[in-house]
């Protein structure tokens, strides 16, 4: 598995091909790109500034791929996230997860997000028009997580 | 000697990313610590509330009130996470 919280952009083909290179088993290969929107709770958003808690966060990320392995049958994991200030359209993360098969994939890749969305830390501030604010967690966040308890 | 870091919306608040704190003898979870440091009033009162959302970490895995705590490790309390 990798995992890496940079600064920098990354390019989505260049980051699959590595990660599928070499391995013929592979058959399917399911990704996630979150990218910076322009407004958010109704207000419009110039840019946003990304911290976290270095050591932490990669361990913590790591740790939801290691359950992510325990529960399908998946060959490889990918995650980038990005730090620092990010503008709308800008890539912030990517989940990419090789598989068999696409059941394994999907289903792994939507995990790995939804915990990593309620348990690594990573805190955004938005700067608007009327100043820079700490974006709250949603509720809707922890519900997304919480239902893969009940399936397995 | 404990290492104690505060991010996000936490650090703006308290004015201060991290600190190191000699851990009386009577402090032996997260919660005590958490009630250790309320007691300086102030935004200190404010943001480490018992009814707060504040997280927190021991040696960086997410960790409840009463967690233990000991000399030498590294305790860190933030908002809830925004990632993703």
């Amino acid at each position: 598995m990798t995992v890496r919280i940079q600064a920098a952009d990354f390019d989505i083909g260049s980051e699959i091909a590595a990660l599928r290179r070499a391995n013929p088993k592979i058959g399917a290969v399911a990704s996630f790109v979150g990218v910076v929107r322009d407004v958010n709770e109704g207000g419009a958003v110039e840019e946003m500034a990304l911290e976290h808690y270095p050591g932490m966060t990669e361990r913590a990320i790591e740790e939801i791929i290691s359950q992510a392995r325990g529960r399908w049958n998946i060959y490889d994991a990918l995650v980038i996230h990005r730090v620092g200030t990010l503008k709308p359209l800008d890539q912030i993360v990517l989940v990419v997860v090789t598989s068999g098969h696409r059941g394994d994939a999907f289903a792994a890749c939507e995990f790995v997000m939804d915990y990593l969305k309620t348990r690594a830390p990573f805190w955004k501030k938005e700067k608007t028009p009327s100043g820079a604010r700490w974006v709250d967690a949603r509720a809707s966040d922890d519900i997304s997580a919480e239902r893969w308890r009940l399936k397995g | 000697m404990i290492t104690v870091l505060y991010f996000a919306r936490l650090r703006e608040a308290l004015g201060t990313g991290s600190e190191q704190i000699a851990l009386p003898q009577t402090v032996s979870d997260l919660d005590g610590l958490r009630e250790l440091l309320a007691a300086r009033g102030g935004p200190w009162s404010e943001e480490l509330a018992a009814n707060g959302r504040i997280r927190a970490a021991v040696n960086q895995s997410m960790a409840s009130g009463d967690t233990a705590i000991a000399d030498g490790d590294e305790i860190a309390f933030f908002p809830p996470v925004t990632g993703g």
